[in-house]
């Protein structure tokens, strides 16, 4: 296994990190321990592991969680109906047991040529046991195969990222082993940056009434879910096509106390009545008389 | 230093291992805090701020723990950056740190006593100027001492509103970054709001459901394989959903009402999650009957006795109140302050409790006056102690004891 790596992680030009999340990337990669990533759906948790191994130039193995998966199907599976078939049609492939194993995502960042980057995503869909099951591999980068009777080492120790959305409570015994990194719902001023990166050259005037109207919108209370960043993205990427000139957006038109499109931002049938309806109670106070 | 910075995170319910101070320890020797490029980094990060995040990300591992870590951060560190920023940005300190690894690793209680001496001079400025913070630091201290456990205790020194602009050109902004406290809504020891109510409605979740992993349905897999002639044909089936049942039963009136609407909104909210939820009203404390409707309470009233009847002994019994009122209310025949009551509430909660056998009662009461409330202390001893408080933790704590 070789050492550790000294490439550093300093954001992308497509995607922006905080001072406090480069720190945790780099910490976590000069050390070589996993990466848990929790924050708000939407804040780029999955998209962080994708732009490190772009910026490493690192091959990337996304590793996505179900409610049914198991920690095993990580490092391998062991096809024994194909093979029971196989038997019963006479193929001669049956007598070697290697041929039924399937290598899963962990074994295949494991054997790469080069430093892999492992995206474990949404770790808490799966069983409570899953994170346990994987102590010593992401421990020790190593596992068993009983079947063929091997010993599965990494020859690069992976970047790990995992990312979590507080569905379940993670072991212990599993935190103490990773680094960990809360994604913060990014201020003003960074998300100028993000929308910058991702619309270049965007007119001023409407970015920051974009950015004020989006601010608005998240500030209504009760909201079941609040538009996130990828909304945002979504939402100006609309805006752009339909040629949304700056002052529709504004707060004191009282046309535009509803942002147009709006259905971008907001993604559920409640949230909307109760923005509607918040709107209608807001200009009736503000009639005089 | 570092190990009483340690000491005072554990003594602050911030769950840290030995494992973690080392591996904090090696981030440091390695220089990965140290000697980031600063000229990456577009928000300017002082040599603080990056011992700051780097603590954060291998200390904490839990967003809901990060207040908690901030504010032991501000009392330990308060008045030491200028000795920090010497300590991180000369060589000679690099040295003390791999000493004290080496020592660490040795004999910890050795190197606990070797670090703080080697330490003298630096120590004792610091604990001059912990002193001289002292006033402005009451709060903090005492909370420290207590352990964190307070549901008030988020309700911290530092007014929210204080937050600095982006201004923040220099290393030494006005508010530093641990003193934000921007993640106090995360901190589950505070009482149950609007603003966490979507946390407690996933803990509930996942109350309710249980794991959906797949099982070898075996009828199908026999009568599969035969009719391929023997081939085996192999069928999965989902596992059955553990669909839990839920009675709830809330107190209502008086101080009880802004609890009373949180609980329902959570529960309602989770309601798709349960087989079957029901909700009832009782004012105080259950007698003989109890009602749905709380505008028409005094016409339509459901007996005690009916739903016990109706509903199985494999309902999960909930109850939310403060279980605050006169001992009498509980004790005695006659002790309901609405109506003659024959028999004492304690007789009728009895029966509510042998009923359902899994029960668990939510107190909105903070933890620490539940000793000096003697009804209380009455209802706990009825419930055999299953009486959490109405917190994220608590009702996690309850969800478990239900299971």
């Amino acid at each position: 296994m070789s050492g550790r790596t000294t490439a550093r992680f300093t954001g992308s030009d497509r995607y922006v990190a905080t001072g406090e999340l480069m720190l945790a990337v780099n910490a976590a990669v000069t050390l070589g321990r996993p990466l848990l990533v929790k924050g708000e759906p939407g804040t780029g948790k999955t998209q962080l592991a994708q732009e490190v191994a772009r910026a490493l130039g690192a091959p990337l193995y996304e590793w996505h969680i179900k409610s049914t998966g198991k920690a095993q199907q990580g490092l391998y599976e062991y096809d024994a109906v194909s093979r029971l078939r196989d038997s019963q049609l006479g193929d001669a492939r049956v007598a070697d047991i290697a041929n039924y194993i399937v290598p899963g995502m962990l074994w295949r960042a494991f054997e790469s040529e080069r430093q892999a980057v492992l995206l474990i995503d949404e770790i808490d869909k799966a069983d409570i046991e899953f994170p346990n099951d994987l102590l010593r591999e992401l421990d020790r980068m190593e596992f068993w195969v009983y079947e063929t009777r091997q010993l599965i080492k990494a020859r690069h120790r992976p970047i790990v990222f995992i990312t979590s959305n507080n569905e379940k409570e993670l072991p212990d015994a599993f935190l103490r082993r990773c680094f960990f990194h809360y994604i913060r719902f990014p201020d003003a001023e960074t998300m100028e940056r993000i929308v910058e990166v991702h619309y270049p050259g965007l007119k001023k005037a409407l970015l920051s009434e974009a950015l004020a109207a989006f601010y608005r919108v998240r500030e209504v209370p009760g909201l079941r879910k609040k538009p996130s960043t990828s909304e945002l993205l979504d939402w100006i990427k609309l805006l752009l096509a339909e040629d949304v000139p700056p002052e529709a957006l504004r707060a004191d038109d009282p046309k535009a106390a509803i942002p147009p499109l709006y259905g971008a931002l907001l993604k559920n049938e409640q949230d909307v009545h109760l923005f509607e309806q918040l709107v209608f109670l807001d200009r009736r106070a503000g009639r005089p008389g | 230093m570092l190990i009483r910075f340690f000491q005072m995170l554990r003594a602050a319910g911030v769950p840290v291992s030995i494992t973690e101070f080392l591996t904090l320890l090696e981030a440091l020797k390695t220089g990965t805090g140290t000697h980031a490029a600063p000229e990456c980094v577009p928000v300017p990060v002082s040599p603080v701020e990056k011992f700051y995040y780097l603590a954060r990300a291998t200390l904490v591992k839990d967003e809901r723990h990060y207040d908690r870590f901030d504010r032991v951060f501000a009392a330990h560190f308060k008045g030491a950056e200028l000795a920090f920023e010497a300590l991180l940005a000369a060589e000679v300190p690099a040295d003390w740190l791999r000493d004290a690894l080496r020592l660490q690793l040795s004999d910890e209680e050795k190197a606990k006593i070797e670090a703080l001496g080697g330490w003298d001079a630096l120590m004792e400025t610091l604990r001059r100027r912990l002193a001289e913070q002292k006033a402005r630091h009451q709060g903090g201290s005492k909370w420290i001492g207590t352990g964190g456990t307070s549901p008030f205790g988020a309700h911290g020194y530092h007014p929210e509103g204080v937050r600095m602009g982006q201004d923040g050109g220099g290393s030494r902004r006005a508010v530093k970054v641990w003193d934000r406290r921007e993640f106090a809504n995360l901190d589950d020891s505070v009482e149950l709001g609007t603003r966490n109510v979507k946390l407690a409605l996933r803990r509930l979740r996942r109350f309710a459901r249980q794991g959906a992993a797949e099982q070898l349905d075996l009828d199908a897999t026999i009568d599969g394989t035969a009719r391929k002639a023997g081939l085996l044909d192999i069928r999965m089936v989902p596992e059955r959903h553990n669909a839990v049942k839920v009675l709830l039963f809330l107190d209502i009136g008086g101080s009880m009402e802004d609890h009373v609407r949180i609980c329902e909104e959570l529960f309602s909210a989770a309601r798709s999650e349960f087989k079957h939820l029901e909700y009832f009203y009782f004012h105080n404390f259950v007698y003989e009957s109890v009602w749905k409707d709380n505008r028409r309470r005094h016409r339509e009233r459901t007996p005690l006795t009916e739903v016990l009847r109706t509903y199985g002994h494999d309902y999960k019994l909930i109850v939310v109140g403060d279980a605050t009122m006169s001992p009498y209310e509980i004790v005695q025949p006659g002790g309901s302050i609405e109506h003659w009551n024959e028999e004492p509430g304690a007789v009728w909660m009895k029966r509510l409790l042998a009923s359902y056998p899994r029960h668990a009662w939510l107190n909105p009461e903070p933890r620490e006056r539940w000793d000096y409330t003697p009804s209380i202390r009455i209802t706990r001893e009825l419930f055999e102690e299953r009486m959490f408080p109405l917190t994220l933790e608590g009702l996690d704590r309850a969800m478990r004891s239900l299971q």
